[in-house]
């Protein structure tokens, strides 16, 4: 009898906790600007979520300092998506519905936009990502997505010139994840750039998100003898890979894309990933007065080098905010039309929205080499 | 050439899915659990290992015993927290209690340690190329393969040649004729776990090494995948799951190389279905039947 009486209390208790997260939606006419954030502050590539965080917190420190936005302050409210698809979509639909924000910077990794992009189109709120590359997250995204980065199919190209022009290579081997978004499609650009500088691709394996042996593709891959390996996938499991590739004799570069750019890198693949190739966005040797600039206020304030992810995640931030601002008003259809609209230089180059509402911008061939990520060369389209 | 350095490649894989698959396989025989926690077992093994090795700077052996150790420990309170009480409730209720230990589990590890992979030090089992026969085979896969069979040499002389082995089996063909005989059931059931989870504890360490970063939810499907190579052996029967364990991996690696990269977890997993089809007993399993 007793037992009943306390699943009962138990069960209402639990009832009234979970109709205690139904929060009353407020006006956003005064009081702080609240933008959502969505970074995968936890999880595979969590170096990337924090060095994103720390790119928009300087922003925010930086906009409110000098008076905010019209006289009101910003706050952006960070939330994370552990690099999950899934999660993504739980916590921005936590952000539009119970936190109201007006904007949405984020998510960092392509399948987390395209994920999170309808919902976002569907709940009219602007949605900008500094770092999805993958085509489909304007494409599925829908009309309030914008993206201000470069887009796959340009970089798998950057990779395969590179790779066929300045390395020589006449043979490739595709080693990727069929099961995140971002890493098909780059592999899949590759592959086109690659065979249409001459190129042929010996070899395509495959293996499953959360895979740590990759001996048996790799023991595949060697006898075909390429004469590079592209490894598209983010900084853990690339760090994985190469040990595991050196670890069989296999002495030939590996080439990779934006994901590789983390300090992690070297810590999972150490000596294995010397003498490698990528292409990135932003490289920390530019010598442009606004790079330099960032690095030294991100240096101040949290004593690190400031990474690709900062930098993109800070631009993306900016360039919301500046549209907020032209826009004069805190509804999605006016920031939309002010996003539409930009064309301003921010740290990691000029940014203007094309017709599907991608950046036009260039891209870096970088070696990674002893611990570091040096400047090799840089591509415009 | 390449077929011998595939098969060196599924005998590593197999050896550690054999580590978790005798766990399962040896809690199974005792007390009729499918122990879904046994999976985690082998991810605290491994964040054991990655203690004693970056805080306390421990070499490769102390860590391994570290973490065998850390994981006996956690098989066994598991065992006394939450499946001991359940020990006369209907079956259903102790399979549950075992999924919802494998998320609590999880959770507390992430909750101290982040789902931020963790890294191996390098320098704990330097690695090298082992040139033989015209192979460049990591020596690390050797290095497990060896330990493996270490391991399992042992636990058959305590199986079979100790006094405790001896109560092991009695109790898992018949728990009760074994009270009557004067064993204490509860603590040979305590021992089994611990043994079981210790191996488990083993394959965490020698895979944190291998594959260099280590993450709450990396239990879960090696923890599956032995599952299976526990019931294709025959679930109960050690020996069994050893085979089990070596089968699926060379399945596995081989599905990889000459059906499809794409595939190998779906092939892996079907031998599942397979073997329930055309001999649920396993492979080594005999027909019981009930004779009344």
């Amino acid at each position: 009898m007793f037992k009943k009486k306390a699943c009962l209390v138990l069960s209402m208790a639990m009832t009234v906790g979970l109709l205690a997260g139904c929060g009353a939606k407020g006006s956003s006419t005064t009081g702080d600007i609240k933008i959502g954030v969505v970074l995968p502050l936890t999880g595979q590539v969590s170096s990337f979520g924090k060095s994103g965080q720390n790119g928009i917190k300087l922003l925010e420190d930086q906009v409110n300092k000098a008076g905010g936005i019209n006289g009101r302050k910003i706050k952006f409210l960070f939330e994370d998506d552990e690099g999950k698809p899934d999660t993504a979509t739980t916590v921005g639909t936590k952000l539009i519905s119970n936190d109201n924000v007006v904007a949405i910077v984020g998510p960092l990794t392509s399948g987390s936009c395209i994920a999170l992009g309808p919902i976002a189109t569907q709940s009219k709120v602007p949605m900008i990502t500094g770092s999805g590359t993958n085509p489909d997250v304007t494409k599925k995204g829908g009309e309030y997505v914008y993206r201000t980065c470069f887009i796959d199919p340009f970089q798998g190209t950057v990779i395969a010139k590179f790779a066929s022009g300045d390395l020589k290579a006449k043979t490739a081997a595709i080693l990727y994840d069929n099961g995140n978004d971002y890493s098909k499609g780059l592999a899949e650009f590759f592959e086109k750039g690659f065979v249409a500088s001459g190129g042929k691709i010996v070899a395509k394996e495959t293996y499953a998100t959360n895979d740590k042996d990759f001996k048996a593709q790799l023991t595949k891959i060697k006898p075909t003898k390429p004469d590079v390996i592209l490894l598209p996938d983010y900084y853990g499991t690339v760090g994985n890979i190469a040990k595991q590739a050196r670890a069989i004799d296999i002495k030939v570069p590996l080439l990779g894309g934006d994901g590789w750019d983390s300090a992690e890198l070297f810590k999972v693949g150490g000596t294995a990933v010397n003498n490698c190739y990528i292409s990135d966005h932003y490289s920390a040797d530019d010598t442009s007065k606004l790079v330099i600039a960032f690095q030294k206020e991100y240096k101040a304030k949290y004593n690190l080098n400031a990474d690709a992810m900062a930098v993109l995640n800070y631009d993306a931030a900016k360039i919301m905010v500046e549209a907020i601002k032209v826009a004069g008003k805190t509804d999605g259809p006016s920031i939309k039309e002010a996003l539409a609209k930009t064309n301003l230089e921010v740290v990691s180059g000029k940014v203007s929205f094309d017709a599907n509402r991608d950046a036009i911008k260039g891209a870096v061939i970088l070696k990674v080499d002893a611990g570091k990520f040096n400047f090799v060369k840089k591509l415009i389209p | 050439m390449e077929f011998l350095q595939q098969a060196i490649n599924g005998l590593s894989l197999g050896f550690v899915y054999a580590l978790i698959a005798i766990g399962y396989t040896m809690v199974y025989g005792i007390i009729g659990l499918i122990n879904f926690a046994h999976g985690d077992v082998f991810m605290v093994g491994a964040y054991f290992g990655f203690f004693a090795a970056v805080n306390l700077h421990l070499s490769f052996i102390p860590t391994l015993l570290i973490a065998m150790g850390g994981a006996a420990l956690t098989g066994v309170i598991v065992e006394k927290v939450a499946y001991k009480p359940l020990r006369n409730s209907p079956k259903l209720s102790i399979l549950i209690t075992a999924i919802a230990m494998s998320v609590l589990l999880e959770n507390l590890v992430r909750l101290k340690m982040t789902t931020d992979p963790q890294t191996y030090p390098e320098n704990l089992l330097p690695q090298k190329v082992i040139h033989f026969l015209g192979l460049s085979i990591d020596n690390r896969q050797i290095i497990i393969i060896l330990i493996s069979i270490v391991l399992v040499i042992i636990l058959q002389f305590i199986v079979f040649k100790t006094k405790t082995g001896k109560a092991m089996r009695a109790a898992s063909f018949d728990k009760d004729a074994a009270a009557l005989m004067g064993i204490n059931v509860n603590s040979i059931i305590s021992i089994t776990f611990a043994i079981g989870s210790a191996l488990a504890g083993a394959a965490g360490v020698l895979v944190g090494i291998l594959y260099s970063s280590i993450d709450p939810y990396m239990g879960i499907m090696p923890g599956l995948k032995a599952f299976v190579a526990a019931v294709l052996g025959g679930i109960g029967i050690i020996p069994g799951a050893l085979w089990g364990g070596l089968i699926m991996g060379l399945v596995e690696t081989f599905s990889k190389v000459y059906i499809s990269s794409s595939y190998s977890d779906a092939i892996a997993f079907s031998i599942l279905i397979i073997i329930l089809i055309v001999k649920p007993s396993g492979l080594l399993g005999k027909k019981t039947r009930e004779k009344v």
